[in-house]
């Protein structure tokens, strides 16, 4: 169907904690197709985030390789891994991680003003997405002065600014009551239908139904991958790499 | 990110903790006010020096006999070697240069002095009107020496505050008749005292005209020709002018030494203005203090922004875009820090004026230039370990605290 976004093979991620170590990814093998809308589950500390933090660069696996849009990300220096995470990857937190002095318009524009792009053009795009997220009236707003849901539509408005092919969210309705996150969600899997690959980490089962694809993970292995509610995932991955 | 970005979100960031921020700039400012009113009251001092040098006749140049050793090798002199007396004459002759202002002879000898029985060994002094203007003397009862012909004058007599003191005590001293040397005189005046003067104290002094002076010591030289420069930048042209009037009296001989109290001023201009430089360095001290504080709350800063620096890391920003916020940053509290400093320094200095006026207190410009310039490098400098301690920072980690 589409080119694969993601391959991961033989994937490993070790802490050291003093003299012991903990495998929280064990040779993970997982391919991604572009558009797919994945949901990643498992009891906790089975190395769910550590898996989004990993397919966002944000972190370098000890052994394995990682390619993204056909293209090996392990070897790239600090630099260009920034340059990749603002140009293709979007992060949608459990905790919002809006920066509390600046406004929801400011929040969102700051991956842009981090690219630095021109301040015209940055308020066209910051408006735009204030009326794709119905913030319209909470422009000025501090992070403070917004309701959880309003702050997690600013989030997402911020992860989808510089419209990436991938955006991660790491329990996006942890933080949230059931009908705010179901609104959250249903933004989220909005973007997935635009064509954006959705990859969310959730402990919710009802929510990890409605991907079209579940992985289930344990101990930091990949234990089931399997076709949710969704459909079936899309074939570009089924050969072995 | 562009520059504007840069600056708009490093303000923000220090002024979304205005306790840090006011705490670094009032450090910075105290640093540099401390730079600029201790240089303002060095380079005061330097100035008052010189002022006070000045009201005792800077412009003063001075004709003394003979070729001084630092002359160098003149063969004029190798031939003749003699050299010729300073007489009234050349004295005159100095009037018609241009760069010249008032012109003093001095004959000097000792003497006694004596009336109603007591006696006291004196200098004394033969000089003309002018002299109580050039050395900027002063008079506590009576009048100078009258103006007149150098040649002649009047058996009158100008005698300083301790020898009034000494031969007349509590009694009026004006108009009496003394004996001095072997000629009577009339004491038409006293000299204010002054305490020991530069050169001879005058409080000890007794000033009779010139040519009553050379003849009680039966010679016709000069000890020395005082000459006053119309203004301090007529000194070397006077001096110049002097010595050749001379020159061209004394057959094309340079038998005079020509000094002036330059010299005695530069270097005391040289020594206050080391001291200036001296106390800008302790001052700078302050900078440094400074300096490491900023480096201390940018730190604690990178710390509590930990999770910031993470999220800004996840949207995409470089290690070199989170060194400059934090150093765009540490830069504009020093600049600010400078700033108010530069104000509140000159406003010290101002005060300090107001209420002592005598005193010049004024910071040179190089100093405050220098004061400015190091709380900008030290506030910089110590600001390059926190920025890279935030550049370094790992993400997830980051992110992972609140
Ligand atoms: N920086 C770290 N240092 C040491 N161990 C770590 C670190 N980060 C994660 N781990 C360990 O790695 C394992 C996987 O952690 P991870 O955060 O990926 O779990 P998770 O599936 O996201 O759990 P949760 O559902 O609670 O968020 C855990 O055992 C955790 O303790
Ligand atoms: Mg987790």
């Amino acid at each position: 169907m589409s080119a694969p976004l993601i391959e991961l093979s033989r994937i490993e991620r070790v802490f050291h904690l003093g003299d012991s170590q903990v495998h929280a990814l064990q040779s993970i093998d997982l391919c991604i197709a572009a558009g797919e809308y994945v949901a990643v589950m498992g009891p906790s500390g089975s190395g769910k985030s550590t898996l989004l933090n990993l397919l966002g660069l944000l972190d370098r696996p000890d052994s394995g390789s990682y390619r993204l849009a056909g293209r090996d990300v392990t070897t790239l220096s600090a630099d260009e891994q920034a340059r990749v995470r603002s140009e293709r990857v979007g992060f949608v937190f459990q905790s919002f991680h809006l920066v509390p002095r600046l406004t929801a318009a400011e929040n969102i524009a700051l991956p842009m003003v981090l690219a630095g792009i021109a301040p015209a053009e940055r308020g066209e795009r910051v408006r735009q997405a204030l009326r794709d997220y119905g913030l319209e009236n909470r422009a000025d707003h501090r992070p403070d002065q917004l309701s959880g849901g309003q702050r997690q539509r600013v989030a997402i408005a911020r992860a989808t600014i510089m419209q990436p092919a991938l955006v991660l969210a790491d329990e996006p309705t942890g933080n949230l009551d059931r009908t705010t996150g179901e609104e959250v969600m249903r933004l989220l899997e909005e973007l997935n239908r635009g064509g954006v690959t959705l990859i969310v980490v959730t402990h919710d089962g009802a929510l990890g139904a409605r991907a079209r694809r579940q992985l289930l993970m344990a101990d930091g292995a990949l234990q089931q991958d399997r076709p949710g509610s969704g459909g079936t995932p899309s074939e570009a991955c089924a050969l072995p790499t | 990110m562009r520059a504007a970005d840069l600056i708009r979100f490093a303000r923000d960031a220090a002024s979304g903790s205005p306790l840090r921020t006011s705490l670094l700039i009032l450090a910075m400012a105290i640093g540099v006010a401390a730079v600029v009113v201790l240089t303002a009251l060095a380079d005061g001092a330097r100035r008052y020096v010189l002022n006070q040098f000045s009201a005792i006749g800077s412009n003063l140049v001075i004709v003394l006999p003979g070729r001084s050793q630092t002359g160098g090798f003149n063969p004029g002199n190798a031939i003749t070697s003699t050299p010729r007396d300073l007489t009234i004459d050349d004295a005159q002759a100095l009037l018609r240069a241009s760069a010249v202002h008032r012109v003093a002879p001095l004959a000097v000898g000792t003497s006694e002095i004596s009336v109603g029985g007591r006696l006291r060994e004196v200098m004394v002094a033969g000089t003309t009107a002018e002299f109580i203007a050039v050395r900027r003397l002063s008079l506590a009862q009576g009048r100078f020496l009258p103006p007149g012909d150098w040649r002649r004058g009047a058996s009158e007599a100008v005698i300083g505050a301790r020898i009034r003191d000494e031969l007349f005590g509590r009694d009026e001293a004006l108009g009496q008749l003394v004996r001095v040397g072997d000629r009577r005189c009339r004491i038409v005046g006293v000299l204010a005292a002054t305490g020991q003067g530069l050169g001879m104290n005058t409080d000890e002094l007794v000033i009779v005209p010139v040519a009553l002076a050379q003849a009680m010591f039966n010679s016709n030289t000069l000890f020395r020709i005082l000459v006053e420069a119309n203004s301090r930048e007529a000194i070397a042209p006077a001096k110049a002018q002097v010595s050749e009037i001379i020159r061209l009296r004394h057959e094309g001989e340079q038998d005079v030494t020509v000094i002036t109290q330059d010299a005695v001023l530069a270097t005391f201009d040289r020594l206050l203005g080391t001291l200036t430089v001296a106390v800008a360095g302790i001052a700078a001290i302050s900078l440094a203090v400074a300096g490491i504080l900023v480096m201390n709350v940018m730190l604690v800063s990178v710390t509590q922004r930990t999770a910031e620096i993470g999220l800004l890391k996840a949207l995409g920003a470089t290690r070199a875009t989170i060194r400059n916020a934090f150093l765009t940053e540490a830069a504009m509290l020093s600049l600010a820090g400078a700033l108010l400093g530069f104000a509140l320094g000159h406003a010290a200095a101002a005060l300090i004026r107001q209420l002592y006026p005598a005193f010049p207190a004024l910071p040179p410009d190089w100093a405050v230039l220098a004061g400015v310039a190091t709380a900008l490098a030290t506030g910089l400098a110590f600001g390059v370990l926190p920025a890279r301690r935030a550049a370094l920072l790992d993400p997830v980690q980051s992110l992972a605290r609140r």
